[in-house]
């Protein structure tokens, strides 16, 4: 059976800048940080990050309240940036309920927010009395898909992976190889997570979150620099719509990129430590996926969060499958790691840094570490051509992913 | 609290709860043709309901029969009385 080529042919962004893949590549082009001191933390015992990115100016008010009774701010992230893909996508009422559009959104988990809102009240007499309808429809692990499938009237399939940061780039690859198979002819793809303590503190736990810049929040987190202190938490959603080429030819549609590798991994070394060798094992099962070598491969968009360990492993891997001959960057110094939207959003920023012709720095990134430099690092913006770009997302849990986007040709 | 003011706190309570516009709180609405309520809302009215006269009516019988912004006046109305008419 020959398997469908896939392309992307809409894109919706929530982040740290807002609303949208415009306004998030005009802060990512103007360098801009959207990390914020977040005062409430200094009120939480044994937590000692200070910093977070979060999203502004978000009005869950525009998505009706049948529809947002059942969404905590996670799945109201994932619906606004699902309506913008498909908006951008051009589909028809018809194309959206008509079975042949599938969901692949993932979080990292069901909304923390909503559980320990639910709890708190739970513990104070032991008792579900107060408990609303809408509370199990936004803690289910799937809250972000179904809602997405129930907002737009969506009747194809629906699943929600989930590997915390692994998890966007996991949903695009499962979504672009269902389409591949014939199975859907669009997916709406990719992931969400709303802040939460719990997450910083995850990391914090592990020493593994930026601790040392929460009076100077603009200068963490920091890939790849030898000054990097760890990982700082944000929230969002990207969304892309993704759809087998026959169709975005058929309908004349923008094609915006074309999805040709994908591959995961699990790591089963360490259930929270990177390895460099296996990370590097994805890497290159994607490009055996995609059927081209490293030499096909113009640029790497990293995963690197600012941790110690994590970002020496992925320099390592990516220097054994490409050597230095290959600028990598990481958006992370801006945005923060918004998990499950993670991969998602920097996927579509990987998109438009192939349509602008232009590689966006890893910010924050002053002194190169030097377990950090066999790699080539982007350090400024750069006005250069590339037709084929690896993303990568690497998750707690020991689960590796790497995509691999190509500019459209016939 | 009078009868009055008993109507106008469910009035409120429920506009507010589900977002419709005060506006449309008229006895006669039907909850689900003419208020666009659910299943679903359903369970949340009780416990706004219970939330705003501190009462428990969830396993009462009285409450299948509700059809109407009207038949909520009523059964609270003589939920009250009931409460009321209880030695204390």
């Amino acid at each position: 059976m020959p398997l469908k080529r896939v392309v992307i042919t809409g894109m919706g962004a929530i982040s740290p800048f807002g609303r949208g893949v415009d306004t998030l590549m005009t802060a990512l082009l103007s360098g801009e940080s959207g990390v914020r001191i977040l005062p409430e933390l200094a009120d939480i015992r044994g937590i000692r990050t200070r910093v977070a990115a979060l999203v502004p100016g978000v009005d869950p008010g525009e998505i009706p309240r049948k529809y947002r009774r059942s969404m905590s701010t996670m799945s109201v992230f994932a619906a606004l940036a699902a309506g913008d893909a498909i908006a951008q996508a051009g589909l028809s009422g018809e194309q959206v309920r008509g079975g042949r559009l599938g969901v692949s959104i993932g979080s990292t988990i069901g909304s923390p927010r909503t559980t320990q809102s639910f709890f708190d009240d739970f513990r104070i007499d032991n008792s579900v009395e107060r408990m609303k309808s809408g509370v199990f429809f936004q803690i289910m692990n799937h809250s972000c898909a179904a809602n997405v499938a129930h907002m737009f009237g969506i009747t194809g399939r629906t699943v929600a992976p989930a590997a915390a940061c692994s998890t966007g780039c996991l949903a695009v690859g499962y979504g672009a190889e269902m389409i591949s198979m014939g199975k859907q002819d669009f997916m709406l793809c990719g992931g969400a997570d709303e802040f939460h303590p719990l997450t910083a503190a995850t990391f914090d736990i592990m020493n593994a979150a930026s601790t040392r810049f929460n009076e100077s929040p603009w200068k963490t987190p920091r890939p790849f620099d030898r000054d990097r202190d760890g990982v700082v938490c944000a929230e969002g959603s990207g969304i892309l719509l993704l759809e087998s080429l026959d169709s975005a030819l058929r309908r004349n549609a923008g094609i915006l990129a074309e999805i040709v590798g994908f591959a995961s991994t699990s790591d089963p070394e360490s259930i929270a430590n990177p390895n460099a060798a296996n990370i590097a094992h994805c890497m290159h099962q994607a490009l055996l996926d995609a059927g081209i070598g490293p030499e096909g491969i113009d640029y790497v968009n990293a995963h690197a969060t600012g941790t110690e360990l994590g970002d020496i492993a992925e320099s390592e891997a990516i220097r054994s499958i490409f050597g230095d001959r290959v600028p990598t960057s990481s958006l992370k110094g801006n945005l923060g790691h918004a998990m499950a939207a993670s991969g998602a959003i920097e996927l579509e920023a990987s998109v438009e840094m192939m349509r602008r012709e232009t590689l966006l720095p890893t910010h924050n990134l002053d002194h190169v570490d030097p377990l950090c430099a066999s790699v080539t690092h982007v350090r400024e913006i750069t006005r250069r051509r590339v037709d084929t770009v690896m993303k990568n997302n690497f998750a707690l849990g020991g689960v590796n992913s790497s995509l691999i986007i190509r500019r459209f040709q016939q | 609290m009078t009868n009055q003011e008993i109507i106008e706190r469910i009035d409120r309570s429920i506009a507010e709860e589900f977002e419709i516009d005060p506006e449309e709180m008229k006895p006669e609405k039907t909850l689900f043709q003419d208020l666009g309520l659910d299943s679903l809302d359903i369970v949340d009215l009780v416990i706004v309901l219970e939330t705003a006269f501190g009462f428990k009516i969830r396993e009462e019988e009285g409450i299948r029969k509700i059809r109407t912004l009207g038949d909520i006046h009523s059964f609270v109305l003589q939920k009250k009385d009931e409460l009321e008419s209880i030695p204390r």
